[in-house]
C-alpha cells in the first residue's frame, strides 16, 4: 500500500518554476497556508496561479513569484481588499486573467473532465471579454441558438489544498460547512498535494464525518502532508476560524518586515512566532 | 419612539425590493440589505430563502433548513431563482457596475474586489444594487470596468433583468424607453435636486417621484430590537 506522506517542504521541491499550480480554498478560508510558507522557502517561480484569491495570492504576489493570476477576485473576507495582490495590480506587476466566478469553476470542470472548454454565461457584455481577448464564444447547435462563452480548460500541473483529515494513501475530508472546489483543483491537476489537520488511519476517515465528507480521492493525490495549522490564519473549520488578530497583522505590515519575522524560517518557526503551540 | 432615521428608511427601500420574489435566495450584500432582506422574511416575504453568510440556509430564527455551498450557489445563480442586491463601486446610467478596479485596467490606480460574481449574476438573475453613499463619484458617466453587465450590453441575454438601485438618497429603477436608470422615489428629508447633484450622469425622473414609506411600527420594532440591536445600520448610513 504506498504510503505518499511527505513534508511540506519535499512537496514543494516537486514543483517547478513556470507551473500552472491550482490553490484551493476560497478567499481568507482553508487555504494550505503550510504549503504556501513553503513555496516561499523555496525559490519556486514564474508561476501561473490558479485561484478563488486569498492572501495565499497576496503573500505569493508579494514575493514576486507570479508571472500570470488566474482569479476572480482577491480578498481576506474579514478586511475586504487583498493588500499585497492590490499592491502588484497598482504598481502594473501582475499579469492578470481576470474570470468571473463561475468561470473559474467552469474552466476546472473541463479540465477535470478533459474538455477544451464548457459553455457558460457569463463574461458575455463584461468587460471580462474584453481584458481578455483570447476568450471565445460559442453558439447552440440546437433551436435556442444562444450564444455563450467558451471557458478554456483550466488544466493543472498541480494542485495545493488544505483539508480537515487524511489517511496516508492520499484521502481527504473536509469536516467544515463547505468543501469549496478542492476536489475538482485535484481532479484538474497532474498532481495534487494535500496538506492535512491531522493524518488518521483509514478507518477512521468514515468514523469522523459522513461519507459526503470524504472529498478527495487518492487517485488523484501525489503526496500528504501532515501540516496542524497548515491553513494558519485563514479559516479551517471545525477545527479553528480564521485567526483575524494575526489576518490584521499581516494585512497592515510592510511586505519585507512581515516576511522577516514570520516567514524565514521553518513551519515550527512560524508556529512559535505567531505564539501557537506546536 | 424616536424619529426613524434615514438608515431605518434605507433598510425598508431595500427591504422592498423582495416583496413579490416568493420563493427565491434572496443575496444582500451590505448591512443595510441584510437587514432589509431578514426584515422582509418576517413581515411581508415568508417564502425568501436567507442564508447564514457561509454555506447554510437558515430560517428567521437562526434555524438550519438546508445546505447550499459556493458550488450550489452558483448553480442556484445560473437557475435563476434568486435576486441579488450587491454593492457598486461605481454605476452608470445603463446600470454598468464596477466593482473590480479603479483607472486602467492594465494598471488601476485603485485595484478593488475584482469582478467576483458580479458576471454571472447580472446574466441570470434579478439584480438590484446598494450603494450607502450616493456620489458622482459613484454614480459615473461611464465605469472603468464593466462587471455588472448594463441594459445598453445585455441585448441577446435572456435572463438579464436590473430591477432597482437603492441609495442613501432614493431609490432608482431602469423604466424609461430607453431603460436607462430613473429616480422613483426619495428617502424622507431629501430633495430631487440633492440627487441630482449628487449624480455625474443626466437622471431620468419619474412622473411622480414618490417618498420611501415610513416603516410601520412592528416593523421599526423588529428593526432595533431584533434585526439589529447593536445599531450597525447606523454605521453604514448616518442620520
Amino acid at each position: 500500500m504506498p504510503d505518499k506522506t511527505m513534508t511540506a517542504d519535499e512537496a514543494v521541491s516537486r514543483l517547478r518554476d513556470g507551473m500552472t499550480v491550482g490553490i484551493g480554498g476560497w478567499g481568507s478560508r482553508r487555504k494550505p497556508m503550510a504549503l504556501i510558507r513553503a513555496m516561499l522557502r523555496s525559490g519556486v517561480t514564474g508561476l501561473t496561479v490558479v485561484s478563488y484569491g486569498g492572501p495565499d495570492v497576496g503573500m505569493l504576489a508579494a514575493a514576486g513569484r507570479i508571472r500570470r493570476l488566474v482569479a476572480p477576485f482577491a480578498t481576506l473576507d474579514s478586511i475586504p481588499l487583498e493588500p499585497h495582490f492590490r499592491a502588484a495590480r497598482e504598481r502594473g506587476e501582475l499579469d492578470l486573467m481576470e474570470v468571473d466566478e463561475a468561470m473559474l469553476l467552469w474552466g476546472l470542470r473541463a479540465a477535470a473532465n478533459r474538455l477544451p472548454f464548457l459553455p457558460v454565461r457569463a463574461g458575455l457584455g463584461s468587460d471580462v471579454m474584453r481584458v481578455n481577448p483570447g476568450l471565445r464564444t460559442v453558439t447552440s447547435p440546437y433551436d435556442d441558438g444562444e450564444t455563450f462563452v467558451a471557458m478554456p480548460a483550466l488544466r493543472l500541473d498541480a494542485a495545493l489544498v488544505h483539508v480537515n483529515r487524511a489517511d496516508r494513501r492520499g484521502n481527504g475530508q473536509y469536516l467544515g460547512p463547505d468543501p469549496y472546489f478542492d476536489d475538482l483543483f485535484c481532479e484538474a491537476a497532474d498532481t495534487a498535494y494535500v496538506s492535512c489537520e491531522r493524518i488518521v488511519d483509514t478507518a477512521e476517515l468514515a468514523k469522523g464525518g459522513p461519507p459526503q465528507s470524504l472529498l478527495v480521492k487518492r487517485h488523484r493525490v501525489t503526496g500528504v502532508i501532515e501540516a496542524p495549522g497548515g491553513a494558519h490564519f485563514t479559516s479551517c473549520a471545525p477545527d479553528y476560524g480564521r485567526d483575524e488578530e494575526f489576518q490584521r497583522t499581516y494585512a497592515t505590515t510592510p511586505w519585507p518586515e512581515f516576511a522577516a519575522r514570520y516567514l524565514g524560517g521553518d513551519e515550527q518557526t512560524y508556529r512559535a512566532a505567531v505564539g501557537r503551540r506546536p | 419612539m424616536t424619529e426613524v432615521t434615514r438608515a431605518e428608511h434605507c433598510v425598508i427601500a431595500c427591504a422592498e425590493e423582495w416583496r413579490d420574489d416568493g420563493e427565491v435566495l434572496a443575496s444582500p450584500m451590505g448591512v443595510i440589505p441584510s437587514i432589509g432582506a431578514r426584515l422582509a422574511r418576517l413581515t411581508f416575504a415568508p417564502d425568501l430563502l436567507l442564508t447564514d453568510g457561509e454555506a447554510l440556509l437558515v430560517t428567521s430564527d437562526g434555524t438550519v433548513e438546508g445546505w447550499l455551498p459556493y458550488r450550489q450557489h452558483l448553480t442556484l445563480v445560473t437557475g435563476g431563482r434568486r435576486h441579488v442586491m450587491m454593492g457598486a463601486s461605481q454605476l452608470d446610467r445603463h446600470g454598468n457596475q464596477n466593482i473590480s478596479c479603479v483607472g486602467p485596467w492594465e494598471r488601476p490606480t485603485r485595484q478593488l474586489l475584482g469582478v467576483r460574481g458580479a458576471p454571472v449574476n447580472t446574466l441570470n438573475n434579478p439584480t438590484s444594487y446598494w450603494v450607502p453613499r450616493h456620489s458622482r463619484r459613484v454614480f459615473v458617466e461611464r465605469v472603468d470596468m464593466v462587471c455588472g453587465v448594463g441594459n445598453d450590453r445585455a441585448a441577446g441575454a435572456r435572463y438579464h433583468c436590473l430591477r432597482r438601485v437603492v441609495s442613501d438618497l432614493g431609490v432608482f429603477d431602469f423604466g424609461t424607453p430607453d431603460r436607462t436608470m430613473r429616480l422613483v422615489a426619495v428617502h424622507p428629508g431629501v430633495t430631487v435636486e440633492q440627487v441630482r447633484e449628487a449624480t455625474s450622469f443626466e437622471l431620468a425622473m419619474a412622473d411622480e417621484v414618490a417618498v420611501t414609506r415610513a416603516p410601520t411600527p412592528a416593523e421599526l420594532r423588529l428593526i432595533r430590537e431584533v434585526l439589529d440591536p447593536g445599531n450597525a445600520r447606523a454605521r453604514e448610513v448616518a442620520g
